[in-house]
């Protein structure tokens, strides 16, 4: 007792703790998977069987991108490299009736996608991330130009305020620039 | 002189290593918070293409993951390489996966969470639009109309809110 007393409790050693945090440091360093919980969203339309709509009459309106199973694209018939797609939608959708090739006014404009079925999927991703980026691109200049915030700036804005005079702002930049992109069935020649 | 001799003998104080321990704590602790366990095993190979148009999915809950791709090299000796679809932990033909999603559906527990319901495509670059077009009509048929292709973000990519 009287010992005790002297001595005070005993330090226990700490020494040790680094290696311990260091071992469980390196488990979780190795089993950490950054996830890239990210994509691009897309709305599959429903199955009808309905017949598609008269594309022919009004054929200036429709864009047809055709991907086929070479991962080559044709654009209204004409070979276009991926690079240059976005910029060639976004001439076709703000068009305003100045090209009569193209479209007339961009709520009426509709971007056409039709693949192969063996199309790789990394193209296609590419097609679809341009053409995304097109109408994305011309919301942007739009919303810019009219409100002074980019589209996606808009939509925060909105979220945040709740105000129905954001929340139209970003109805009518929506609304001057509709994603209208449709999808044909693909087609089975080379898979 | 003599002072110079002295400052000889006595060298670099040894630095401090007492606060070793809380440094990699913090690391530890980092991790720990960053790390998210993954609860399915992948069999398929999975390179995600690149992209710039990226939404980023925010509630996890109501997010249930489909992958595509060839089989990881182990698998490859019994089942080959051909692309194949991946549900849970087991692979799937195409049909399954109406079954899939109902399943996914039962685990939520309102109908609004059921109808914000997104599904992941997490689908190999290399892998050709056949079988994903095989997926997305199976998807469609069973009324799941929200899908997401995962994608990696490339350099200059734009996260836009849903």
């Amino acid at each position: 007792m009287a010992r005790r007393n002297k001595q005070g409790a005993t330090e226990i050693n700490a020494s040790s703790m680094a290696d311990i945090a260091f071992l469980l440091l390196i488990f979780f360093l190795v089993t950490t998977t950054i996830d890239y919980d990210k994509g691009i969203l897309h709305k599959l339309p429903p199955i009808t069987d309905e017949p598609p709509e008269n594309v022919q009459s009004n054929k200036r309106n429709t864009m047809v991108v055709l991907i086929n199973s070479r991962d080559q694209l044709l654009v209204n018939n004409e070979n276009v490299s991926v690079k240059k797609l976005r910029n060639r939608a976004k001439q076709f959708l703000n068009n305003k009736g100045r090209n009569p090739k193209w479209s007339i006014s961009p709520d009426e404009a509709i971007i056409s996608l039709q693949n192969d079925r063996g199309t790789s999927y990394g193209l296609y991703i590419q097609v679809q991330n341009e053409l995304k980026a097109a109408y994305r691109e011309l919301r942007d200049e739009y919303a810019l130009k009219k409100y002074g915030n980019k589209f996606e700036d808009l939509k925060a804005l909105a979220k945040e305020s709740k105000l129905p005079r954001d929340q139209d702002k970003v109805k009518d930049v929506a609304d001057a620039y509709p994603m209208r992109l449709s999808e044909a069935e693909p087609k089975a020649i080379g898979e | 002189m003599g002072k110079f001799t002295q400052k000889g003998k006595k060298g670099l104080p040894a630095i401090s290593t007492a606060s070793l321990p809380d440094i990699i704590f913090i690391l530890l602790f980092f991790f720990m918070v960053v790390t998210v366990m993954r609860e399915t095993e992948l069999k398929v190979k999975n390179v995600l293409p690149k992209a710039t148009e990226l939404t980023k999915l925010e509630n996890k809950e109501l997010v249930s993951y489909i992958y595509v791709g060839k089989p990881t090299d182990q698998y490859v000796s019994k089942f080959g390489d051909a692309p194949r679809i991946q549900l849970n932990d087991k692979y799937a033909s195409a049909k399954e996966i109406g079954a899939f999603v109902f399943a996914e559906r039962a685990k939520l527990a309102t109908a609004d969470m059921r109808g914000a319901m997104v599904f992941a495509l997490r689908i190999d670059e290399e892998v050709k639009m056949g079988i994903v077009t095989d997926v997305k009509y199976q998807l469609r048929k069973v009324n799941a109309f929200k899908i997401n292709y995962s994608a990696r973000p490339e350099e200059g990519a734009v996260t836009q809110g849903e």
